[in-house]
């Protein structure tokens, strides 16, 4: 999962602090692996230097960094592009996937448009291999099914998070 | 993975059951490939639904959905149980009339037709198939799949003959003696593809075709229906709720709440 961006769609829905982003992160989406507080600064350094995110402010008190990070206009247009972009079929997939469809949600986008673009890619995909099935030997056959399969489960997993939309809009953004 | 045994289909049928009585083939001259349809006009549609609206009392099952087929091509209908996409499937067929919208075929308006004229484009144009293939049980399936070939006025032997031909090329000739209760599911619903062809439609409607299928049988029927419909140069509009079926066809339409989204061929 790409945790730039993550990380910006999250700055996107309002400007933090660095540890405001990892205590959200964690929250949203950190259930089996909870996020360094070195990661989220070094993380935001990279923005930084690209111009992505800048500092809004820096508050008096304790702690080590009081600075307050807010998304630019790149910052915006580098998040909407991950989100409407297709991803790779690959394991794990549904981490990346549930974290576009949250973001989707957090910073006021279509969360149904993320989940079209990826059936489409997925179904793309899919009737590939099924050309290649059908012009192939058994041992293509086998090989073909065996991703075929996989690939109906990710599309499986995106039907039904479309079917739940409602509920995880209610859930993100009561 | 472990790959499960699956129930093997060959030409002596399902594993385990008697062979096929032997049906001799009626001696024939060879029957030439299926004419190719007379073409359209360049990239003219061959079947168009435009905002078709249609409600069963209180319940709305499609509320402005849009379509087009072009000629030769399979188009998949996907969307979830009660999304509409049956309502849709008949409306394009002609068997349901719409509320409101409009379907054409070839230009011509369906609503514009009287009921006679109506069946008689669904006889010679339009072929059908089901989840359950739906054959007449007390005919064989040679006679079956000849059903189409009498009904529109060709004498037995010449409509037998060609029932033949499409019992061949759909790989289930040793069961043209048998009656559809006496065939495995697979069997079955590839001598429903060859009825559904037999008479050289332009457009077959195909609901859920392999739903009652395992996935090997369910496999085999989808490639010989698509060879068929491509060697025959006809289109079918596959309404499934699987992608894997799905993935058979040259492009998807999804049915949402009674409306349809083209996500288009993929990138």
């Amino acid at each position: 999962m790409s945790l730039g961006h993550t990380i910006l769609g999250l700055l996107e829905s309002r400007p933090r602090h660095g540890y405001d982003l990892k205590r959200a992160y964690d929250e949203r989406f950190g259930r089996t692996r909870s996020l360094h507080y070195g990661q989220v600064y070094s993380t935001l350094s990279r923005l930084l230097r690209n111009g992505l995110v800048e500092v809004e402010g820096v508050e008096a008190g304790d702690g080590p960094d009081r600075k307050r990070y807010t998304i630019t206009e790149a910052g915006v247009t580098d998040v909407a592009e991950w989100l409407t972009r297709p991803e790779s079929p690959e394991p794990y997939l549904q981490n990346t996937l549930y974290a576009k469809v949250v973001l989707a949600v957090l910073t006021g986008r279509r969360p149904q448009d993320v989940l079209d673009v990826q059936r489409t890619e997925h179904l793309r995909q899919m009737r590939e291999l099924t050309r290649r099935k059908l012009d192939g030997d058994l041992a293509d056959q086998l090989i073909c099914d065996h991703a075929l399969f996989h690939l109906e489960a990710d599309l499986r997993w995106l039907e039904l998070t479309a079917a739940r939309l409602d509920d995880l809009k209610r859930e993100v953004r009561p | 993975m472990p790959i499960h045994p699956v129930e093997p289909v060959g030409p002596a049928g399902p594993a385990g059951r008697a062979p096929a009585p032997a049906v001799p083939a009626p001696a024939r001259a060879a029957r030439p490939a299926p004419a190719p349809h007379e073409p359209l006009p360049d990239g003219a549609d061959l079947l168009t639904a435009t905002g078709l609206r249609k409600s069963f009392g209180p319940t709305t099952a499609l509320d402005g959905a849009s379509l087009s087929v072009a000629p030769g091509e399979l188009l998949a209908v996907m969307g979830a149980s009660g999304s509409g996409k049956s309502t849709l499937l008949h409306c394009l067929a002609g068997i349901t009339r719409p509320d409101g919208g409009t379907v054409s075929y070839r230009g011509q308006d369906l609503a514009g037709l009287s009921d006679s004229r109506r069946s008689a484009l669904r006889r010679s144009e339009f072929g059908f198939l089901f989840q359950f293939g739906q054959l007449v049980p007390e005919l064989s399936c040679l006679e079956n799949v000849a059903l189409p070939l009498r009904l529109a006025g060709l004498r037995r032997r010449r409509a037998e003959d060609q029932a033949w031909e499409w019992l061949e090329r759909l790989e289930v000739a040793d069961a043209a003696a048998k009656r559809p209760g006496e065939m495995s599911g697979g069997q079955g619903q590839r001598v429903a593809v060859a009825r559904a062809l037999v008479t050289g439609p332009r457009v077959v409607f195909a609901d859920e075709p392999t739903g009652s299928l395992d996935s090997l049988n369910g496999e085999r029927v989808l490639q010989l229906l698509r060879r068929a419909a491509k060697d025959s140069a006809a289109a079918v509009v596959l309404v499934t709720h699987e992608p894997r079926v799905a993935a058979y066809a040259d492009r998807e339409v999804v049915v949402r709440d009674g409306r349809t989204r083209d996500l288009g061929a993929g990138r």
